[in-house]
């Protein structure tokens, strides 16, 4: 294993720090319980949107607190879960009145602290929605699995949530806007070679030189099935018809097209595969309106890209185009 | 002898010893199916246990099961830690102001302890979770403590049980949790979150006597 790191057990707190000393501007980060909070927090009135997860997915979710998206972002030990307190101080930090909304990636102990911190809350009186996020169509089998995976998609959730609460939509309509989103996203994606845990310090699992993983999760689950390397004139279909398939996408739709890297793939590629994904919508008839090309959704330094695309309505491209201000995502301000 | 606060210290930090002792097993048996953090995560809770028990002693074994549950559901995160940090409150309120558990109070506790996991796992027996080794454990408990014996053996029967129930998971297809999308892959393994509950009770069963 080769990282540029001290110890496994504090690469956590000392990207924190990292992160405290780049973008003091927009973030508070505390460190017990960790938590990143947006430097104006609690804004009073406006409802609180949080987040959080296993870390290693950067800038997933800490790199999109600031004005327009998350007001917390709540980092677990690389890919474990936030622990309830965590959340549970994150609500305390950001709540300006007019309550909170947790934005929950659907892996099972995530859901299960997010809802223990979300009793606690309520214990306390403060008003608390959760929505969970399950976008990755590579689970085909739902009923016996613990179901679709939050990936790709939960970037553009919390940038349409934090722009409708930055507007001053209440706790009803930024919930009942999640799950509308959560109802039209959808995601793959694909592995070319593992990322490693720090302090796992094996890789996560095994690809043939020449294999790939289609369907991989973000934390290295495995997909639907393991496939030769191909051209990106075969790859990019395989990934993009079954997200298109699911939902589904048809002509005359109009979509926000996400080309997602998983941290240790190349801008160049991504361009490269988006350019051809955008090839193969037009054929289909699908107008892509927006579109996200970047490392937003990460593994580690696993190798390998997802497709995430968003039905978009008159009200969404509004909410997309909305001023936003954090260390990942920065436009209109 | 009876069992008071200090006995559910000592088999509190008992768990603590086995736990740091079998973290790399854990570790390995979650990579094999799972993320491989599961000996990470109960490490670090209960260590925190420990830390938590060296700065103050609760007065009854109830308020020492509520103190570890409450910082395991702090420190643990991932899945076990909600469930584990539930089983051990629902116990401790099963004990309620109880100053010392006798057979049957153990036995209430560990009922009380796999109604929480499954309220909040919605796993059933056969899903490949540590609630395969939990029922198992519970119903031996409720066998022995009906014949009037101790705590230990009590424990005993549970830690037993525990086991079986645990190894019972290895050809298993994981239906909860992480290892449900390796799904016909996730056989042939052990559940580390079933092998972990059959290691806590092996360790209660030896450090509450
Ligand atoms: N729904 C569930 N009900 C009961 N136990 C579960 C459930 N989901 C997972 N588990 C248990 O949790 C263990 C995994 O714990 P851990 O590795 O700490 O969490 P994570 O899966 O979030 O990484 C599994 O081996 C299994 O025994
Ligand atoms: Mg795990």
């Amino acid at each position: 294993m080769k990282k540029i790191i001290n110890d496994p057990s504090t690469v956590v707190a000392d990207a924190l720090r990292g992160m405290a000393a780049a973008h003091g501007d927009l973030l508070d980060v505390h460190l017990d319980p960790a938590v990143v909070v947006r430097a104006d927090a609690p804004v009073p009135r406006k409802v609180a949107v949080i987040s959080g997860g296993g870390s290693g997915h950067e800038p997933l979710h800490a790199g999109f607190v600031g004005r327009g998206m998350l007001d917390a972002a709540c980092p677990g030990p690389v890919f474990t879960s936030p622990t309830p307190d965590q959340v549970l101080e994150a609500v305390t930090r950001t709540d300006g009145g007019a309550g909170a909304l947790l934005i929950v990636k659907n892996y099972t102990g995530d859901v299960l602290n997010f809802e223990t911190a979300a009793e606690l809350a309520a214990a306390e009186g403060l008003a608390v929605r959760t929505v969970v996020i399950d976008d990755d169509v590579a689970v085909t089998d739902s009923a016996h699995t613990a179901g679709r995976r939050g990936v790709g998609g939960t970037v553009l959730l919390e940038k349409l949530v934090g722009a409708a609460a930055e507007r001053g939509v209440d706790l009803d309509g930024c919930e009942e806007l999640a799950r509308s989103v959560i109802g039209r996203v959808r995601s793959m994606g694909l592995a070319l070679a593992p990322g490693t845990v720090p302090h796992a310090g094996e890789p996560s699992f095994t690809l043939g030189d020449d294999e790939i993983e289609l369907g991989i999760g973000i934390h290295g689950e495995p997909g639907r099935r393991r496939v030769p390397l191909r051209p990106a004139d075969e790859l990019v279909p395989a990934l993009l018809d079954p997200v298109l398939e699911d939902l589904p996408f048809t002509a005359g739709d109009r979509v926000l097209l996400f080309t997602n890297g998983m941290g240790g793939t190349p801008l160049i590629e991504l361009y490269l595969a988006h350019g051809i994904a955008e090839r193969l919508l037009a054929e289909r008839g699908v107008t892509v309106e927006r579109r996200l090309v970047g490392s937003y959704t990460t593994s580690l330094e696993m190798q390998g890209m997802s497709f995430t695309v968003l039905k978009l309505d008159d009200d969404l491209v509004e909410l997309w185009d909305a001023p936003v201000r954090t260390p990942a995502l920065r436009w209109g301000v | 002898m009876g069992c008071g606060a200090d006995e559910v210290v000592a088999a509190l930090r008992a768990a603590a010893v086995v736990v740091a002792e079998h973290r790399e097993e854990l570790v390995r048996l979650d990579r094999a199916i799972g993320d491989g953090d599961h000996g990470e995560n109960l490490h670090r809770g209960f260590s925190a246990v420990v830390s938590k028990l060296d700065g103050s002693a609760p007065a009854t074994p109830g308020a020492v099961l509520k103190l570890a549950a409450t910082t395991l559901i702090s420190t643990v995160g991932g899945a076990a830690g909600p469930l584990y940090g539930t089983a051990f409150l629902r116990a401790a309120t099963a004990v309620g102001d109880a100053p010392e558990l006798d057979a049957a109070l153990v036995a209430g506790a560990l009922r009380a302890a796999l109604e929480g996991v499954v309220a909040r796992g919605k796993a059933v027996v056969g899903d490949k979770t540590m609630v395969d080794a939990l029922t198992p454990a519970v119903t031996a408990a409720e066998d022995v403590a009906e014949g009037g014996v101790d705590v230990a053996a009590v424990l005993a029967a549970a830690a037993g049980a525990a086991e079986e129930g645990a190894r019972s998971t290895e050809p298993l297809v994981a239906r909860k949790g992480r290892a449900s999308y390796l799904g016909e892959r996730s056989a042939g393994h052990l559940d580390p979150g079933a092998w972990s509950t059959s290691l806590l009770l092996r360790s209660f069963a030896g450090g509450a006597r």
